[in-house]
């Protein structure tokens, strides 16, 4: 896109506020990005902790290192809460979300920049709730929240009289407000701060990425704050909104996460959609393919996202032209998924591409993305389902799906925007090696786990028999590799930050297009001062 | 910096879009609670989940072939009952009426009540089960050693052999757990029962 008046690096008002006002009184959308990059950075390393201890146990039939195995248990729910809630979710949406929406939409900061800092702030008093669930008494006789992330009752009511599960609700509490709050300031941004001339169809994937997943934070997350204040009242206050004892039903509770769960998963995955399309381009030399196309489909998987909830369901007594419905419902998005995926290749084919960090970790996303997504058309059949649901195959999906997909997007847009955001330069190979160890590690660690699901093998239990110990021990090993990775990682941000180096405005060339890189590297604390005209031809460089 | 000041216009988006958004959020948290009891009255219509119909009179119609139905009874911590059904399983007639009777011991040495909730499985049966006279409609109360036989009156409506989702089933299972109850609502543990049992909190 061409922009008339570009924005003026005015450096006579770069004023930053002391170091308290400026990261805990935070305004300034660029540091409340920075640091909920830093805040799942620093959450992730504690859930990857606890995924550590769920391997090194795994490693071997019978019990390792728990003695009791409703520990083990806490350790799958608080890696699985903290890693949707508190790593996923912070760094793509509240990281680059905060970072890169205003830039891209040429906006000053964000709408409501004061709320901007309390939904921060809300999501690390949500954390702190989650690490106390870990130190007070859940299931009688043992510490910590074993409930699983989906926090399914009987077992999160009467089976946990301890407080852990209050604490591990009122987090959720905490963290769905500060995201709610987010989302309400996303939207307000996107429509109504774009700079002169950038209507919705000249918006950059990203932007319509974040806009898309702010509408299903706010029509999903208000449904599980209700389902866990049910929860919670009944834990507490003699409520039976699930308990039978009293009318009520377990299965209802299900119905209402899983509404708010199925988008979920879209949540943490449409943002790193919106990233890698702008990688892909940039580092093809082409605009993305199929532009219109491909903000449509965000919006269908958005929209279509809504009424599959129940493929989560199949095994609790629904009727078969209810499951019918949901398989059919489920496959659906697998349509507009495809979209995405072939625009991207589209996007790839003829293009001059460069293989810099960032495009390996974005075309490694594309492959195991798809693999994810073949196992999910799988299980969206409710006759497979019967066999599969609950065993490691379902692990093996959802891992795919995430940590090979969100997660790996997160790198490609950590080694992507690293230089705009700090002027700095990672080492492109500290960046590949990463990538590599990466890649081999997480397909070492979670591919025997589809075997292991075939075979039988289910999940959320701290022992299995010796039939499966073959398989449990490659994937061990695959996660000792990944770790390896993020060593490499560590010590090529801090060469970055040790080198003289310094990264130009615009480090990756012409096919960099977005507004974020007509700023200087790392922009201005206050970027345009003049607003950027967009004066553009047809819809195309995105 | 007079140019990156928003306009009126701009203003009123803003605070359009902020109404707008937390109308939403404020709907969709009603939606979820107002769905506890729509979810509630769909099962009771439609027997969704194993909740079995309350019918008011005797089947109107009959039909060949028979359904075995078991009985299966519990009693949950913290209500010191002791609680069988007459007989482990009877053969109904499709459409017949039928009566058996549950007996009840209250083994405490003071007064205790309790109220039963109930439960068919397979849970897509539910909707064919019909219910016209249940102890589990009401509360009881047992004085100390007494013993009770309540009757649950019910048929099982033909029309299970039609619906192509029950049409194969020949069996099914009526359960029931008892829970200690005041006024109805379920309680935590009677005093005289010592404390660990029952519903937590
Ligand atoms: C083509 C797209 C997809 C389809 C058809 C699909 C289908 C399914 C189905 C049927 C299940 C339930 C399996 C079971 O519990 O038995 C499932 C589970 C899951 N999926 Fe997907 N999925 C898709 C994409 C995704 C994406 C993009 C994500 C996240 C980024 C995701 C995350 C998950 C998670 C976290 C679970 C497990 C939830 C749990 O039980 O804890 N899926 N998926
Ligand atoms: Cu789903």
């Amino acid at each position: 896109m061409a922009v008339a008046a570009s924005a003026g690096h005015a450096d006579a008002h770069e004023h930053t506020p002391p170091f308290f006002q400026r990261w805990f009184n935070s305004t300034n959308h660029k540091d409340i990005g920075t640091l909920y990059l830093l805040f799942a950075f620093s959450a992730g390393i504690v859930g990857a902790f606890l995924s550590f201890g769920i391997r090194m146990e795994m490693e071997a039939p019978g019990l390792q290192y728990f003695s009791n195995p409703q520990t083990y248990n806490v350790f799958v729910t608080g890696h699985g809460l903290i890693m949707v809630f508190f790593m996923v979710m912070p760094a793509l949406i509240g990281g680059f979300g905060n970072w890169f929406v205003p830039l891209m939409i040429g906006a000053p900061d964000m709408a409501f920049p004061r709320m901007n800092n309390i939904s921060f702030w809300l999501t690390v008093a949500g954390f702190m709730s989650l690490v106390c669930s870990l130190f007070v008494e859940g299931a009688p006789g043992a510490v910590g929240a074993g409930t699983g992330w989906t926090v399914y009752p009987p077992l999160s009511t009467d089976g946990h009289p301890g407080p852990a599960v209050d604490f591990a609700i009122f987090a959720l509490h905490l963290s769905g407000a500060g995201s709610i709050l987010g989302a309400i300031n996303f939207i307000t941004t996107i429509l109504n701060m774009r700079a002169p001339g950038m209507t919705l169809h000249k918006m950059p994937l990203f932007a319509w990425s974040m806009l898309v997943t702010a509408f299903l934070l706010l029509l999903s997350l208000p449904v599980l704050a209700g389902a866990i204040t049910m929860l919670l009242t009944d834990r507490n206050f003699g409520t039976t909104f699930f308990s039978p004892s009293g009318g009520g039903d377990p299965i209802l509770y299900q119905h209402l996460f899983w509404f708010f769960g199925h988008p979920e998963v879209y949540i943490m995955i449409l943002p790193a959609f919106g990233i890698v399309s702008h990688i892909i381009a940039t580092f093809s030399k082409k605009p993305v393919f199929g532009y219109l196309a491909m903000a449509y489909a965000m919006v269908a998987i958005g929209v279509v996202g809504f009424v599959v909830w129940a493929h989560h369901m199949y095994t609790v007594g629904l009727t078969l032209q209810t499951q019918s419905y949901f398989v059919f419902a489920t496959m659906v998005i697998a349509v507009p998924t495809g979209v995405k995926i072939f625009s991207w290749i589209a996007t790839m084919w003829g293009g001059s591409i460069r293989f810099t960090a960032a495009m390996h970790w974005a075309v490694g996303f594309v492959f195991l993305f798809t693999v994810g997504g073949v196992t999910g058309v799988i299980l969206a059949n409710a006759a497979v389902d019967r066999y599969l649901h609950d065993t490691y195959y379902v692990v093996a999906h959802f891992h795919y799906v995430l940590s090979l997909g969100a997660v790996f997007i997160i790198f490609a847009g950590v080694y992507y925007w690293f230089p705009k955001m700090t002027g700095r330069i990672i080492p492109e190979w500290a960046g590949k090696l990463h990538f590599w160890l990466a890649f081999i590690g997480a397909n070492v660690l979670f591919f025997p786990m589809h075997f292991l699901g075939l075979a039988g093998m289910p999940r959320r239990y701290a022992d299995y028999p010796e039939a499966f110990a073959g398989w449990h021990y490659v994937a061990t090993m695959g996660g000792h590799i990944f770790a390896l990775g993020m060593v490499v990682f560590v010590i090529g941000v801090v060469m970055a930050f040790r080198s003289k180096e310094r990264a130009a405005d615009n480090p990756w060339g012409e096919g960099a297009t977005t507004l974020e890189w007509t700023l200087s590297s790392p922009p201005p604390f206050h970027q345009y001062e003049t607003l950027p005209v967009i004066v553009d031809e047809p819809s195309h460089a995105h | 910096m007079t140019d990156r000041r928003p306009t009126s216009a701009q203003n009123r988006g803003v605070r359009l879009t902020l109404i707008a958004c937390l109308g939403l959020v404020a709907g969709m948290t009603a939606l979820a609670f107002a769905f506890v009891p729509l979810y509630d009255l769909f099962c009771k219509v439609t027997g969704y989940d194993g909740t079995p119909i309350v019918g008011r009179g005797p089947s109107a119609t009959r039909a060949e072939g028979t359904m075995t139905v078991h009985f299966d009874t519990n009693v949950a911590p913290g209500l010191p009952w002791r609680f069988r059904a007459e007989a482990p399983r009877v053969e109904a007639r499709l459409g017949e009426t039928q009566t058996v009777f549950f007996r009840v011991t209250n083994t405490a040495s003071v007064p205790t009540t309790g109220t039963a909730t109930f439960n068919v499985q397979p849970g897509l049966l539910g909707g064919y089960f019909v219910k016209i006279q249940c102890f589990c409609f009401n509360e009881q109360t047992l004085q100390p050693g007494e013993t009770m036989d309540f009757p649950v009156v019910f048929y099982v409506d033909p029309a299970a052999r039609t619906d192509a989702n029950t049409r194969d089933y020949a069996e099914m299972t009526l359960s029931y757990t008892y829970f200690a109850s005041r006024n109805g609502q379920p309680t935590a543990a009677l005093a005289t029962t010592g404390a660990g049992a029952g519903r937590p909190n």
